[in-house]
């Protein structure tokens, strides 16, 4: 399969450092071959090194009045957290979104060229890709990309002239069309209070306390999911940013902490 | 685990698939179509990795169809099955797809067929195939109830004791199946065997 690579520039050829064997005279431009005997599995060792665990959580759904998207923004390498303000929702266009799980900077980096394939789509012509366009042009570029390493999570969600759309697209090349997913660690735990909470006709507030709910209870179970629950609704008019609330202190909004019966208080024992 | 599986009837050949998309502990979605209709009295049932599935089964399907715009005519069920065997053995030893399929058609002048092709380009033309775990259940129902020349709604019984079969014998049994049926009216869905009602999926 041709590998789309209208985003990257063009590597100038690397030259190889002039190795003992070969002195003298230049070697044609070449890789440093890695210094293993297995030479299959060491490219797989090195992705295996990179892979990150798509420690988030991200969830969407169509209701009546349009998209609901909400993330945490939780960065963890391992059992560190690197950052607790990461922007997990990437604005594509004015009326598109994306999120974020799995590789930051795949996902950065092929939401931003996705963007621009999507700008020039509209001048080439004359309107707006539609939702199933735009993620079809993501799910191609990743599929060309498939056993390299690529690690990507994504919803794309946006307005288009068919109404509210929904797609989840990854890194291994699947496509799915739906009314609501969840992506990320946390996701099993957001799908339970989704699922249970969710009725297509709800109004706007309802369904951002819904997906804000979802998401608080993801970062409470999962410990790779926290710091700030941002949600954003999607309607006919583009996106806007609805909330960003910091996940513990909406835990002591639902849980607010009640003062306990004291059974027996402790007495300062009197000084012998 | 994706279950798949056809029969080949009197005058019409019928595919049945599960609907459920996972990605390992999760169902993102129980009514995905897996049975694409390749033209019109095409059908395409395919399993396998989610990627590969979409994007083969729609390269097939747009060649199918760019051959019928430069020649006039449509390709034989025969000749589009073949086709996709030789796409699929000649990606095996470079970049192979993990799609398993069964092509199911019919043709005016040889009537209905169904052909087995698997994701090593194995091809066979056959009355009965089945892929996936549910092949363990389904394949000895249609072995034992099968015979040449049944009508469609002995078909869709044995379609329908196969999926009871698969609903309760496998561990992790999908919930919900689709039946597409082509016959020389064309290829159409027959029928959903929805036990899970995903009720706001539907619409999607």
């Amino acid at each position: 399969m041709k590998l789309d690579t209208s985003g990257l520039e063009s590597a100038a050829p690397v030259w190889g450092a002039p190795s003992e064997l070969v002195d003298g005279f230049s070697a044609a431009p070449s890789f440093e071959v890695p210094n293993t005997t297995d030479f299959d599995g060491f490219q797989k060792e090195a992705i295996q090194m990179v892979k990150p665990a798509k420690g988030t959580t991200t969830l969407a759904f169509i209701f009546k009045e349009g998209v609901m998207v909400a993330a945490d923004s939780r960065a963890s390498m391992g059992g560190y957290i690197s950052s607790q303000s990461v922007k997990k929702i990437i604005e594509i266009n004015p009326y598109m979104l994306g999120t974020m799980a799995g590789g930051a900077a795949d996902c950065q980096f092929w939401h931003r060229n996705l963007g621009i394939k999507c700008r020039l789509h509209e001048l080439a012509n004359k309107r707006r890709i539609s939702v199933t366009g735009a993620s079809k042009l993501l799910a191609n570029i990743l599929y060309s990309y498939r056993g390299m390493g690529l690690s990507v999570g994504t919803m794309i969600a946006g307005w288009d002239e068919t109404g509210p759309g929904l797609y989840y697209v990854d890194s291994e090349g699947g496509r799915l069309k739906g009314m609501r997913f969840s992506v990320g660690s946390g996701s099993p735990y957001a799908y339970g209070v989704l699922d249970n909470g969710y009725r297509y006709d709800m109004s706007v507030e309802e369904a951002a306390e819904l997906a804000r709910r979802a998401i608080y209870h993801a970062t409470f179970r999962d410990g790779a999911s926290g710091g700030v629950a941002s949600v954003y609704y999607v309607g006919p008019n583009g996106w806007k940013k609805l909330s960003g609330d910091d996940v513990g202190e909406l835990h002591y909004k639902y849980y607010p902490v009640m003062p306990s019966t004291v059974e027996q208080e402790m007495v300062e024992v009197a000084a012998a | 685990m994706e279950c798949v599986f056809g029969l080949v009837g009197n005058d019409f050949a019928v595919v049945a698939a599960d609907t459920s998309a996972v990605h390992s502990i999760l169902v993102h979605k129980s009514n995905e179509d897996k049975i694409m209709i390749l033209d019109s009295h095409k059908l395409v049932a395919a399993s396998g990795e989610p990627g590969d599935r979409v994007q083969f089964t729609e390269y097939i399907q747009k060649n199918v169809a760019l051959y019928q715009f430069r020649n006039g005519i449509p390709l034989t069920t025969a000749a589009a099955a073949n086709f996709t065997r030789g796409e699929l053995a000649t990606a095996l030893r470079k970049n192979p797809y993990s799609v398993n399929i069964l092509l199911a058609g019919y043709d005016k002048e040889t009537g209905p067929s169904l052909y087995y092709i698997d994701y090593i380009a194995t091809l066979h033309k056959v009355d009965k195939g089945a892929f996936g775990y549910g092949s363990y259940f389904s394949l000895s129902m249609m072995d034992r109830h099968y015979h040449s020349g049944m009508t469609v709604e002995e078909a869709i019984d044995l379609v329908d004791k196969c999926i009871t079969e698969i609903r309760s014998r496998l561990v992790v049994a999908p919930p919900n199946f689709v039946i597409k049926i082509v016959d020389k009216d064309g290829a159409r869905e027959y029928a959903w065997r929805e036990s899970v009602k995903d009720a706001a999926a539907a619409s999607a």
